[in-house]
């Protein structure tokens, strides 16, 4: 069978699974584009390349599955670049493929041309650059595999446009086998022997979900090691829904902004065992004061994450649930009679007023949702008052823009997630300036017709590097507060959603009931205080247990 | 202190760049890179010297060894090995100071390459230090040109 590159591209794709494609057609991808037409592959047209790839970021989260997001060269591969640097900082699998000018004019400066695979070295997994069209078949499926294997992350691969012209007979490649590249996914037995008894000698053993606990989809383990070693849990924010936030033992969200009882139980205890993260400057406040009395225990499938930030005392490289399955075999086997640790159970939360507040609203949208409603937020207060209020009780429920905290995540994110899950409630919860920042896909949602609801906090203010600058500017206000007033229900009607308003708090159950329930594409608007803080936090340079609540 | 990295990878086009942007990204200190064929046409080899502490080199591998293209990272810095530069200097003479040179490097088993009216040019191999007692005992007749490699290093047999 002989193939032009863009077939050969699309049949390696349909190969390998592929089921859906955001995109955005250009120049250089025209022939994939015209190959896509005669294919099973859906491509969902986004407004902006950088939509395209939070949305096969959701798509990839919400599934588990790899996305896949297709972009023309130059500017269309530059809109990619923040989406790109999103999925590496999390660890989200993601192919990208975007279109090169043709060989011949690689390296003159031709129009749209831009060299997306340097650009891109520091913030992907691997990236190629396909020579011909005979490597096309083997590079791709390389490229799958490399993005979901080991730590996952995005992986992007560049088609000068003469590859997707050029003929060649279609030879599919089987078996990946790369000799540089052998993830190691089993735990060293003699470590996970160290780790066990440590975990059994010791008094107060705290857990903490990472983002790898959901990536290797080992919540049931957590769930049975925790039974076994009445540990407490905590989480990251990316391990949100890891370990179900309505079990007594989870404290909720450690770090900078996370809740005082989680961080109290890691500054207190005499082993943290460290699931599948990698102590990110927000979740470990000052590194020299984090967890002081704790033996530490680290297991994650990236050994470049062991010790770089905070150091193991007993390092476990592997994949997380394979390890959580060894060292359960272990302690079933020598089961010493483990004491129940005294852990009072305080409210994770200190109490909410009702309010136009954003822990009031959402305390009035989790009792209005159901219980498999998959929620995406954008970056700033509104996603660290989702963190500690809200009660995430599965894992791939909660999907967020972590590492690299980008804005305007939300809103795409959710249209993956929804193409994803159809018939799931998906709701992004944003701000004022989050939403501006990823608005360009609202334009796709309402064509698409996607149920989604958008709760958008509007304060008129970014209230995030507000409250930076309250405590690190000595309240020096400047660049933070957004003048106009945008009317977010007329917004929504000009794009044929529904828009509503919550303008007093007593009527917020009334407003999300309906929302919830209209089987639409809805924007709900919700005027908040500007001046509210996210509290309590961890001020710069303090350790985890010093919070302060005093605004 | 200063280590030393021996790194297999593949052959691939964009390789160099993946490995020195590693180190300018995350601020790694090099100090020498080459990189050099290997007798397997798909394998290059990289030899690295890098400063810094046990931590950082730690990292340093490790995130050298997270690149695709990475087959196998090394640091033979504790261990038994051949160390090579090659150094070649040229330096101004006259008909006083020729045979001076010339005996001078004899010393350093250093051989003279091109001789010319006002100059004349020296080959020589050897490690870090050798290299630099070289160019330390030439400076006197004023060195007018310098070009020397990195390190190359290769274990030694037991």
């Amino acid at each position: 069978m002989r193939l032009n590159g863009a077939e050969t591209l699309v049949k390696t794709l349909e190969d390998q699974g592929v089921e859906i494609i955001f995109g955005y057609p250009g120049g250089t991808v025209l022939e994939i584009y015209d190959a896509l037409l005669n294919s099973s592959i859906k491509h969902i047209l986004v407004r902006h390349e950088q939509g395209a790839a939070h949305a096969a970021s959701g798509y990839a989260r919400a599934t588990g599955g790899v996305g896949v997001c297709l972009a023309t060269s130059g500017p269309g591969a530059t809109n990619l670049v923040t989406g790109i640097a999103t999925a590496y900082m999390d660890s989200i699998p993601i192919v990208f493929f975007t279109g090169q000018v043709p060989q011949a004019m690689v390296g003159t400066d031709a129009f749209q041309e831009v060299d997306i695979t340097g650009i891109t070295h520091p913030i992907t997994k691997h990236n190629y650059l396909v020579q011909d069209i005979k490597d096309l078949p083997r590079i791709v499926a390389e490229a799958f595999y490399i993005a979901k294997t080991g730590r996952p992350g995005p992986v992007l691969i560049d088609i000068p446009r003469n590859v997707s012209m050029d003929i060649a007979e279609f030879i599919p490649y089987k078996k990946v086998e790369i000799r540089s590249y052998k993830p190691t996914t089993q735990g060293h037995p003699s470590m996970i022997k160290k780790a066990v008894q440590k975990i059994q000698d010791s008094k107060n053993v705290v857990f903490c979900t990472g983002g790898g606990v959901i990536h290797s989809d080992a919540s049931d383990q957590v769930k049975k090691i925790i039974d076994l070693t009445k540990g407490k849990v905590v989480s990251t924010l990316m391990g949100l829904g890891a370990y179900p936030a309505d079990r007594k033992e989870f404290a909720g969200m450690l770090g900078t902004y996370g809740n005082q009882e989680a961080n109290n139980i890691v500054q207190g205890c005499d082993c943290f065992v460290a699931l599948g993260m990698r102590f990110d400057d927000r979740v470990v406040g000052n590194p020299e004061k984090f967890a002081p009395n704790a033996t530490i225990i680290h297991i994650d499938i990236d050994p470049a994450e062991i010790g770089k930030n905070i150091h193991a005392d007993i390092p476990i490289v592997g994949d997380v649930k394979n390890i959580l399955i060894d060292m359960i075999k272990l302690m079933e086997k020598h089961q010493a009679p483990h004491e129940s640790i005294n852990f009072i159970h305080p409210e994770r939360v200190p109490p909410v007023l009702p309010g136009r507040n954003v822990p009031w609203i959402l305390k009035k949208l989790s009792e209005a949702a159901p219980n498999d409603i998959l929620i995406t937020t954008d970056v700033g207060q509104h996603q660290m008052w989702t963190a500690t209020y809200y009660d995430f009780n599965k894992p791939r429920t909660f999907i967020s823009s972590g590492g690299l905290g980008t804005m305007g995540y939300g809103i795409p994110a959710a249209l993956g997630v929804q193409v994803a899950k159809p018939n799931q409630l998906v709701i992004a919860i944003t701000g004022d300036g989050s939403f501006q920042m990823g608005m360009t896909e609202i334009g796709a949602i309402a064509e698409l017709g996607l149920p989604i609801k958008i709760l958008v906090f509007n304060n008129q203010t970014l209230g995030m590097v507000r409250q930076l600058q309250h405590y690190y500017s000595n309240q020096r206000y400047t660049g933070v507060h957004f003048e106009n007033k945008i009317d977010f229900v007329m917004l929504a009607n000009a794009f044929g959603a529904e828009g509503y308003r919550i303008d007093d708090a007593m009527n917020a159950p009334a407003v999300l009931e309906k929302a919830l329930n209209n089987g639409k594409f809805t924007i709900i608007e919700c005027t908040i205080d500007p001046e509210n803080l996210v509290l309590p936090i961890v001020l710069a340079g303090k350790g985890l247990e010093e919070m302060t609540k005093n605004p | 202190m200063k280590h030393t990295l021996i790194v297999l990878v593949e052959n691939n086009p964009g390789v160099l760049s993946k490995v020195s942007g590693l180190f300018s990204r995350r601020g790694y200190n090099i100090e020498s890179l080459v990189v050099s064929a290997t007798d397997d046409p798909n394998t290059s080899r990289m030899t690295i010297v890098v400063d810094g502490d046990d931590k950082i080199i730690e990292q340093v591998s490790k995130q050298l060894h997270k690149l695709i293209d990475v087959i196998k990272v090394q640091d033979v810095t504790s261990q038994e090995t051949v160390d090579r530069q090659l150094l070649l200097i040229r330096v101004a003479t006259d008909n006083n100071t020729k045979s001076e040179i010339i005996q001078l490097m004899d010393i350093f088993r250093a051989r003279v390459v091109d001789i010319g009216q006002k100059s004349l040019t020296i080959e020589a191999t050897g490690d870090e230090a050798k290299i630099q007692a070289i160019i330390k005992s030439l400076k006197p007749f004023k060195i007018k040109e310098l070009v020397k490699t990195g390190t190359i290093s290769i274990l030694r047999s037991n």
